[in-house]
């Protein structure tokens, strides 16, 4: 940037360097106070946290792995319900609705990304668990019941209830995203499909075709935020730190433990265990994030190239 | 001499705001028939009504026919995505799909299941882009993406892509005007071979080029088509004041 002679200027840019500078301080000690606090139980249990199944705080048995794999499986169950219906309502949004519609149901879309998480939550137990124990749940047995993923007891508290919950949350983002992302597909490849007699959905393909790399972007960034989503899960899954095929039993989310035994945690190993989790998951999402805003950046470069 | 499109008392209307005025032309049979005029005289708008093509604006109107071989494009049962099979466009801006060149021409042919097997498929690209002569430059690399062409060849990819599909009439928006010279003279001369077999209509900034390359010439202003004439006696001895003043630079 160049100088400018005046001191108000300078002034001003110190200013800006500082807010800026804030950022990633805030980074840096963060990463650094996790790790150093994680220390008690990285250096004593090495990778067995990581892939160890037992859970037993009160005899220092600390075994991560059924929270990684609640948190994985959840998210995935998450983007397997989310990216179609997603994906489904930006296309609509972008490519068919008429304006009056796709202005105020757009907004609608977004409104929804703004209700708090634990809002989710109370619903996900008086509206949505029931509802999987009576009906969703009874559907899946009857039909898919010779699937392991759909055996067991139906409470309607668990994976499945999760999942669900999650894709509720993460569809506003990824529809939102998706739909920002066809909007700057340029008009010229709608023309140039049309013009070769291509029906509307065959058009919709191209402009998905253009889109590709984009909607990949929006698609991990809604698994981001699936993966460290917190209140709403801890309301719904059930917190049993299990691992089980079935969707129907109880699971357990590294957030969701955070969030649930942070308070408890008295002994210096347990707070590092906890800490420890909370590293990985931090690390997991800063991972997938950064993915997916290449991505997104990716596509909005070639657009205006 | 045979009218392939026919057009009468055509009015078109973005809203409320009219921007065709009753245009009444023929346009005939393998010829080349150039639209000129200056910017927002509604020449493009009026190429565009010819696939209905506007049809993708949601307050856009027309009324008139338009008869296509006898036939009105805006009769309620047509079938737009027959018609614009039949009626190709190229566009002011090169617009390939972000596939490679073989796949940009073979797009066409497959949405409109024009192939038997892959021999064919590969025979019937080919043949588009021997006809858009940009073969030679681009045989040997035809599974490459259509990014790497220069414009020019980018224009000419796109017109071998709409002779693929095999159509009659082919609508041309300015198809020259971001492109260099020479890449322009290779249009210029591609469009004069191409109306042995079809019949274009061409948009043009450029009233050397609608001079050169055209049999015909339409000079629209403010939306009203004000002289239709054989393009030597256009820009020799026009019957209008109007288009003589437009022709000689007078204004524009």
């Amino acid at each position: 940037m160049a100088q400018t002679g005046t001191i108000g200027d300078k002034v001003f840019r110190t200013i800006l360097v500082i807010t800026a500078a804030i950022i990633l301080l805030i980074m840096v000690t963060m990463v650094f106070i996790m790790v150093w606090n994680a220390l008690p139980t990285i250096k004593s249990f090495g990778l067995s946290f990581l892939i160890g199944r037992e859970w037993k705080p009160a005899d220092s048995i600390f075994g991560a792995l059924p929270f990684i794999y609640g948190t994985i499986v959840s998210s995935v169950l998450a983007l397997i319900i989310a990216v179609p219906i997603s994906l489904g309502i930006a296309v609509f949004l972008v490519e068919q609705a008429p304006k009056k519609i796709a202005t105020p149901v757009g907004f609608m879309v977004e409104l929804l990304a703004a209700i708090p998480s634990v809002v989710y939550g109370l619903w996900g137990i008086f509206v949505l668990a029931p509802f999987v124990r009576d009906y969703l749940g009874v559907f899946l047995e009857k039909y898919f019941g010779w699937l392991p993923f759909f055996q067991g007891r139906l409470t309607g508290i668990g994976m499945l209830t999760g999942g669900i919950i999650l894709a509720l949350m993460i569809t506003p983002i990824i529809t939102a995203v998706v739909r920002d992302i066809l909007e700057v597909v340029p008009t010229q490849q709608r023309e140039a499909a049309l013009a070769l007699g291509a029906t509307k959905w065959e058009t919709t393909q191209i402009v998905l075709g253009n889109a590709a790399s984009g909607i990949a972007g929006a698609v991990i960034l809604g698994l981001g935020r699936a993966l460290g989503e917190t209140m709403a899960i801890t309301m719904v899954i059930g917190n049993s730190p299990q691992i089980s095929a079935s969707l129907f039993e109880p699971a357990y989310t590294i957030a969701s433990v955070l969030a649930a035994n942070f308070a408890d945690a008295t002994d210096e190993f347990y707070l590092s265990a906890l800490i420890e989790m909370g590293l990985v998951l931090f690390l997991v999402t800063f991972v997938v994030n950064a993915f997916a805003k290449l991505l997104v950046a990716r596509v909005g470069k070639r657009m205006h190239a | 001499m045979e009218s392939k499109i026919s057009i009468s008392n055509l009015n078109f209307y973005y809203g409320k705001e009219q921007a065709l005025h009753d245009i009444t032309l023929e346009i005939p049979e393998r010829q080349v028939v150039a639209f000129i005029g200056p910017s927002g005289c509604g020449k493009s708008t009026f190429l565009r009504t010819l696939n209905r093509m506007n049809d993708t604006i949601p307050i856009a109107k027309a009324d008139g026919t338009v008869l296509i071989d006898g036939k009105d494009i805006y009769a309620p049962n047509t079938d737009v995505v027959a018609l614009r099979r039949k009626v190709g466009m190229v566009f002011q801006k090169s617009n390939p799909f972000p596939k490679s060149i073989f796949e940009n021409i073979a797009y066409g042919i497959r949405i409109n299941r024009m192939y038997e097997n892959k021999a064919d498929l590969e025979q019937k690209v080919g043949k588009a882009l021997h006809d858009a002569a940009l073969w030679d430059e681009v045989k040997d690399r035809l599974n490459t993406s259509a990014f790497g062409l220069s414009g020019g060849q980018q224009q000419r990819l796109c017109i071998a892509r709409a002779l693929a599909v095999q159509p009659e009439v082919i609508l041309m928006d300015e198809p020259a005007s971001a492109l260099d010279p020479i890449a322009t003279q290779k249009i210029e001369e591609l469009i004069v071979e191409l109306k042995k077999q079809y019949t274009i209509v061409i948009v043009t900034h450029n009233m050397q080029q609608a001079a050169r390359v055209s049999d015909r010439t339409a000079f629209f202003m403010l939306g009203k088509l004000v002289e239709y004439n054989a393009t030597q006696k256009m820009f020799t001895n026009p019957d209008e004041r109007l288009t003589e003043d437009y022709i000689t630079g007078r204004f524009g």
